[in-house]
């Protein structure tokens, strides 16, 4: 069984990230890059299932510029067998990627598709069901365990106030949530080995999807500072601020 | 909350411009596989283990220390699993050869490695630090059926080796030392005698231990041509434990999550490597990159130091500044990197850090050309100026290490001095470094005595003129011009001090030895120029990227701040005419 694991390159989960001047975008120049947390543990349950000799092949897609391959080449070391970058500068809508990668599924055919359920960027949450829509594929979101059974995959998916199990029918996606497993560390020998697999670079036109955005970002603002805590003498003082002032009860 | 992250855009600056690595690395057979791109993709792993798996355990293997109870060693909680996931992700082999199971990959890079590691967590650092320069040993003097023994599981890590020299009246002086070693079976040793200050030498993140020890043979000589080096398991290769106890620990200023061991040898079983007498020669073959490494953790100590007292100087808001960063609004109060001494201060940390890691790489690089390059001209070369900068790197890089973690702290005001920021263990933990491996003070006459006058300053020539063809390179920048000036005039001052420390040497003896130590940072200073002056060639001309800005600062700040120390060390150096009284008995 093939699995398709897209993994997407953002900005380093250490980096504080600042607003630019002019409120166009936040500013990324020199900063950090890595793959994106999410699609980490996507790829790490896709190289699971083939250890443990459930899935023949691991594909490791990615949309983004042509530095990209880099966090292909991560993918590539920690495990997957083969990487294909779709290389484009430009800032792509959620339902745009999802278009690209559905050109791809249709050119690799894949049972299995795993992302992670959102990119820390921009944290939009789109893509995965996007791309589900769009393939006719079944999908599973936010999966906290995720197990194999015939033409089947059942999906623990974590929703509000628990956890529901859903049985997809094969082909199907599943997005990624925080603790479907720790992802591992590339080891030297696998980062050595890495170089030689195949990491294929293609330009979207090439796979004929017309690329048009009806979004557009008028302003980014960096959140408003907390106003630091104060302390409260009595119970009845910290009642009478939470109704009256935060309002909250 | 004391912190660490791989500063990997400096490292590739450094390998990838700084040293221009990459091409020699293609013109060289052994690494003609390695590019600058993969080079940096190892790097990013390394990093993400140590500030995942090492720096996490930092604070805390520091607080719970090591527990000893009937000869064995606990080590701090994660300590063997962090070890286990060390050997798992192949880095153990990183520098060792492909035909010995390593990865074959080069000294630099297991110099930044290194770096990483001694940054993120010294004492955890300990156990793992000295196997490359054992396996070096073991391969360059080792029988092949010692080869076959223990070569590969050095290599991957399933055996750790340590070195077994000091003992209770043998510190410095080896020489004194009266560990002995009797023939017994089939070219076999018994070892019998008592060892102190082991790193490592009992431990439970490997099932066998491997001692190097010194020790005299029957028929030895007196004195350091009387020792001889021998190979002592734990675990003798047919499963029996081998007559060795570790008798206690020591409880220590720093790095209190190595184990630091007194062992006993009541005729364990070992083997002769190399020559007998010859011991020193063997070892000495591991001391030049252990060393090196040492130097590391020096650079390794600054670049921690520098990552937490900027994160906190940026946070910290005390007293108005007297001025501001352009665009910055008047406020009641300010961030203390405004403040003038802070600035400095953090300066001081950033362009030091940035100087040594340059300094400490190109010494490493060094060692793979004076092994690999292609020619016996270039090996021979590189081997000259790797051994002259080798106790510079050492001596001058943990003295650093130690004074600006003491500025880290110093930033941190009363906080810095109490546990819960963790910068008071960095200073704890860098001290050592100016201690073990050679004192710093041996490191010096090493330098002056034996790589400068022994050669009658050949050497040294050689390091002027790598500087020189640097000053003609930077001459036409105009951003460079004044730097490569006061290089050149420094240069030209420590020629002159050289032939005065060289012909004052015939008639009193003793004056190199009081006039070591400033002589060695006179080095150190110098060489630092040498390495702004490059990076501020490099970075002429790039200001609108903030990283070659902040390299041109630096630059500036190196030649108008730092370097001038150079003027205080030749003066002391023209001090050392006078002589030294002897202390009252």
């Amino acid at each position: 069984m093939k699995i398709m694991v897209a993994v997407k390159r953002v900005v380093d989960y250490n980096i504080k990230v600042r607003v630019r001047a002019d409120q166009s975008d936040v500013d990324l120049s020199n900063a950090k890059m890595a793959l994106n947390p999410f699609c980490e543990i996507a790829l790490e349950e896709a190289i699971r299932l083939k250890e443990k000799g459930q899935a023949s092949e691991v594909i490791a897609v990615s949309v983004g510029p042509s530095q990209a391959q880099e966090q292909l080449r991560t993918a590539l070391a920690m495990g997957a067998d083969r990487a294909i970058l779709l290389e484009t500068e430009a800032a792509l809508s959620s339902l745009n990627v999802a278009k690209l990668l559905k050109a791809l599924v249709d050119r690799e055919q894949p049972q299995l598709i795993i992302t992670g359920k959102q990119a820390i960027d921009t944290d939009n949450n789109q893509t995965g069901q996007m791309l589900a829509a769009l393939a006719g594929y079944a999908q599973g979101t936010f999966a906290s365990s995720l197990e194999l059974q015939g033409e089947e995959v059942l999906v623990m998916r974590e929703v509000d106030g628990g956890s529901q199990q859903v049985a997809l029918q094969l082909p199907a996606i599943v997005t990624a949530d925080l603790r479907l497993n720790e992802p591992r560390y590339a080891s030297l020998p696998n980062i050595m080995k890495a170089k030689k697999k195949p990491l294929e670079v293609l330009q979207p036109e090439a796979l004929g999807v017309a690329l048009t955005s009806n979004l557009r970002v008028l302003r980014v603002e960096a959140p408003t500072e907390r106003p630091p805590g104060i302390r409260v003498d009595s119970v009845a003082a910290l009642v009478d601020k939470l109704k009256h002032e935060a309002r909250v009860i | 909350m004391w912190q660490y992250q791989a500063p990997l855009r400096d490292m590739r600056f450094v390998i990838e411009e700084w040293l221009a690595a990459p091409n020699d690395w293609q013109n060289t057979a052994s690494f003609a596989g390695l590019d600058g791109e993969l080079a940096a993709q190892i790097l990013e792993e390394a990093g993400r283990f140590s500030a995942g798996v090492l720096a996490p355990l930092n604070a805390s293997g520091d607080q719970e220390g090591c527990q000893y109870a009937q000869g064995k060693v606990k080590t701090p909680t994660g300590f063997p699993e962090a070890y286990k996931a060390f050997v798992e992700g192949g880095w153990a082999s990183l520098a060792c050869a492909e035909a010995d199971g390593g990865q074959g990959l080069p000294q630099l890079l297991n110099a930044a490695l290194m770096e990483m590691l001694f940054a993120a967590n010294h004492a955890w650092a300990m156990y793992p630090g000295i196997a490359h320069g054992a396996y070096e040993c073991l391969k360059a003097h080792g029988s092949d059926a010692l080869k076959a023994l223990y070569l590969p599981a050095i290599v991957s890590g399933e055996i750790l080796p340590t070195m077994c020299l000091t003992e209770p009246q043998a510190g410095s002086d080896v020489g004194l030392l009266r560990t002995r070693a009797e023939p017994s079976a089939a070219g076999q040793y018994r070892v019998t005698g008592n060892k102190v200050f082991v790193s490592g030498g009992e431990q439970d993140l490997t099932d066998n231990i491997l001692h190097l020890v010194l020790a005299r043979l029957p028929d030895a000589p007196a004195g350091s041509r009387g020792i001889s080096l021998f190979l002592v398991p734990k675990i003798l290769p047919d499963g029996r434990r081998n007559s060795i106890s570790c008798d206690g620990i020591e409880h220590k200023m720093g790095i209190r999550g190595s184990a630091t061991c007194t062992l006993s040898f009541e005729g364990a079983e070992g083997w002769l490597l190399g020559e007998p007498h010859r011991g020193l020669a063997a070892m000495f073959v591991m001391m030049n990159s252990a060393r090196l490494h040492v130097g590391l953790q020096g650079l390794g100590h600054a670049e921690a130091a520098w990552q937490n007292a900027s994160a906190y100087a940026a946070e910290r808001q005390q007293m108005r500044a007297v001025s501001r960063p352009e665009g910055k609004p008047e406020a009641k109060v300010d961030p203390i990197h405004y403040h003038p001494a802070m600035r400095r201060t953090l300066l001081e940390l950033r362009t030091l850090t940035e100087g040594m890691r340059a300094l400490g790489y190109w010494t490493a690089h060094g060692l793979d050309l004076a092994e690999y390059a292609d020619t016996p001209e270039q090996r021979q070369q590189a081997h000259r100026w790797t051994a002259l900068l080798t106790p510079v790197i050492k001596a001058y890089f943990t003295e650093q290490g130690f004074r600006l973690a003491s500025s880290a702290l110093q930033v941190f005001g009363g906080y810095g001095y109490v546990r819960e920021y963790a910068i008071e263990q960095t200073l704890r933990d860098s001290r050592i470094a100016m201690i073990y491996e050679g004192t710093n003070e041996i490191q010096a006459n090493d330098l002056l005595l034996r790589k400068v006058i022994g050669d009658a300053g050949q050497g040294l020539q050689d390091l002027l003129q790598r500087m020189q063809q640097e000053i003609e390179q930077s001459e036409s920048i105009p951003s460079c011009q004044t730097y490569a000036r006061a290089l050149a005039d420094y240069g030209d001052k420590t020629s002159a001090i050289t032939t005065t420390l060289i012909q004052a040497a015939s008639t009193d003896p003793e004056r190199p030895y009081r006039a070591a130590g400033d002589y060695l940072r006179l080095i150190g200073l110098l060489s630092l120029g040498f390495v702004w002056l490059r990076s501020a060639r490099l970075a002429a001309g790039r200001e609108a990227d903030p990283f070659y800005a902040a390299k041109q600062e630096s630059a500036a700040f190196y030649f108008n701040y730092l370097l001038p120390e150079a003027n205080h060390r030749l003066a002391l150096l023209g001090a050392t005419r006078h002589g030294l009284p002897f202390l009252a008995e």
